[in-house]
């Protein structure tokens, strides 16, 4: 596996998602979606809400297992992976959950040191040091002894980040970095991620639908709409796009290929049902 | 008719498919049982919080059980003029059935319904899906050591129930209705044997600490991850383990004892 992974390091896409099918009970969430993730990139998924870009992630790190179609990072197809391989695999990649999920029976420090404890045997004072500098790359060192109760959503979303980078992951992904933060800590978060991806030389996986902060640090966005792959291409690429999903997206038009309404019978029969 | 009929199909679908699944979870945290050798900690640490914590109410209820049942019996051993056999009824109804039933049904109110809380408000918060994504595996790392604290506290816990229980018929039975202190212990050892009554109760309590704490930590793992899902599987694990103890105690009781 890990030959297999050496193998495949200097590869110029990372990850790899072909005709990708993944319904939910009876709901169709992705219907045939196909994207390429570029090595040392920040690639963006966008997309209206419940369209499935959560979904998209959690298929990449192999929490969810498609129907139909391959997951393919590092040229490991991840869903024909062994659980112990799975994990191998995953040591590569880091998340950021949209609530932080933090451990909240730890300290911050205890967080961000949880993944170091967990799959290295360092020292004590080498622990402590990658922690500090994981903190110091956040903005919140000083912040180490607090407890995540005492944390801001944009500092949780710090800490979250700082445990995500702790084994220097080569993908890291960000599940809606930028949803209900002040303007001040979205700016540091963009920052945030475009340092850490080229300063680490990271590959980063953005999953948002916030379209002017993704058209300030994407290098390459994927429109999703409806199950499917209904725009690629830079940011400037998309914002002159002819199509109706990406128009429509991009300029925050309340209808159009999305509907406004729930599918529903006619409106005049409603009323007339109501009042016969 | 058919409704019904439909009605009653699909709820035994979804009890067997629910025993299915916590079977395989089961086994799963069988599987995983070698990860406590190299994180001892972990369960030291639920030990104290699953075990050590519940000593209160069980200490407290042990004193007030054994207090009630020791003025209860006198008074219908004294008719006999047998208020001398006070102790050993006493420490066989303790640690027969009360000590090991009555433990486990508290313990499955105070440290189960919290065992099922605190995992299904991690899943409810994705800090299980961030352990496996940071390619920890929750169940070996959050589950088995919350399991197997458990399955080690509930005997302990039952074997402090039923001395505390005596120790609250001795203070009702000699200190103040005047039975025999002499006659009240010899008596129970007389009559107590180790492995018919004492044993056989250990087992019982171990059974129920095994039955009890794979409830808890399955409807804690299972739950609907919002607030109402985790409210629903706390209910389920007290609801659940009251009937599971209830159920099993009757078949230990046959096996152990239903030969005489």
């Amino acid at each position: 596996m890990l030959k297999n992974m050496e193998e495949h390091q200097h590869d110029k896409v990372l990850v790899q998602i072909k005709d990708l099918h993944y319904a939910r009970r009876s709901v169709k969430i992705l219907k045939g979606a196909s994207i390429e993730i570029q090595r040392g990139k920040i690639t963006t998924i966008m997309g209206p809400s419940g369209c499935g870009k959560t979904t998209l992630l959690k298929l990449i790190g192999g929490q969810l297992r498609p129907d139909k179609g391959k997951v393919i990072v590092q040229g490991q197809d991840v869903h024909s992976l062994n659980n112990e391989d799975l994990y191998l695999l995953r040591k590569c990649m880091g998340m950021m959950f949209q609530s932080g999920a933090l451990f909240t029976h730890l300290s911050v420090y205890e967080n961000v040191a949880f993944p170091l404890r967990e799959h290295t045997d360092l020292s004590e004072p080498l622990i402590r040091t990658l922690v500090l500098m994981k903190l110091e790359a956040v903005g919140l060192r000083g912040a180490r002894n607090l407890s995540p109760t005492e944390l801001s959503g944009g500092m949780a979303r710090r800490v979250a980040l700082a445990r995500a980078i702790a084994l220097d992951p080569t993908i890291m992904m960000y599940d809606e970095p930028f949803t209900g933060q002040d303007p001040i800590t979205v700016g540091v978060i963009m920052k945030l991620i475009r340092l850490l991806n080229d300063s680490l030389g990271m590959t980063s996986i953005i999953v948002s639908h916030d379209v002017k902060e993704v058209c300030n640090i994407s290098d390459e966005i994927y429109m999703i709409s409806d199950g499917h792959v209904v725009g690629q291409g830079d940011p400037s690429d998309l914002m002159h796009s002819s199509s109706g999903w990406v128009k429509q997206f991009m300029n925050a038009l309340p209808d159009g290929p999305v509907p406004f309404h729930y599918p529903a019978t006619p409106y005049s029969e409603d009323l007339l049902e109501r009042s016969g | 008719m058919l409704n019904w009929l439909q009605y009653l199909g699909r709820s035994g679908e979804h009890i067997f498919e629910r025993l299915g699944k916590a079977t395989l979870f089961l086994l799963q945290m069988m599987c995983g049982l070698a990860t406590l050798f190299k994180h001892p900690r972990l369960l030291v640490r639920e030990l104290y919080s699953v075990g050590v914590l519940s000593t209160a109410i069980i200490v407290i209820s042990g004193l007030t059980v054994g207090m009630v049942l020791g003025l209860q019996m006198y008074n219908t051993l004294v008719d006999f003029g047998t208020e001398d056999s006070l102790g050993p009824v006493v420490a066989l109804s303790l640690t027969r059935e009360l000590g090991p039933v009555l433990t486990a049904l508290l313990f499955s109110g105070r440290a189960g319904s919290a065992l099922t809380a605190e995992i299904g408000l991690m899943k409810a918060t994705d800090q299980l899906s961030v352990m496996e994504m940071m390619a920890v595996d929750p169940v070996k790392r959050v589950i088995i050591p919350r399991f197997v604290a458990g399955v080690i506290s509930m005997p302990l816990l039952a074997a402090m129930f039923s001395a505390v229980g005596i120790l609250g018929s001795y203070i009702v039975g000699v200190g103040l209705l005047g039975v025999d202190d002499g006659a009240f212990w010899s008596q129970m050892q007389h009559k107590v044997s180790l492995d018919r009554d004492i044993i056989n109760g250990i087992i019982k309590s171990f059974a129920f600490g095994i039955v009890v704490s794979w409830i808890a930590v399955f409807q804690g793992y299972d739950a609907v991850p919002t607030t109402e899902g985790v409210g629903r599987a706390t209910t389920h694990t007290v609801v659940h383990s009251a009937f599971a103890v209830l159920g099993l105690d009757f078949v230990l009781t046959a096996m152990m004892f239903g030969d005489n």
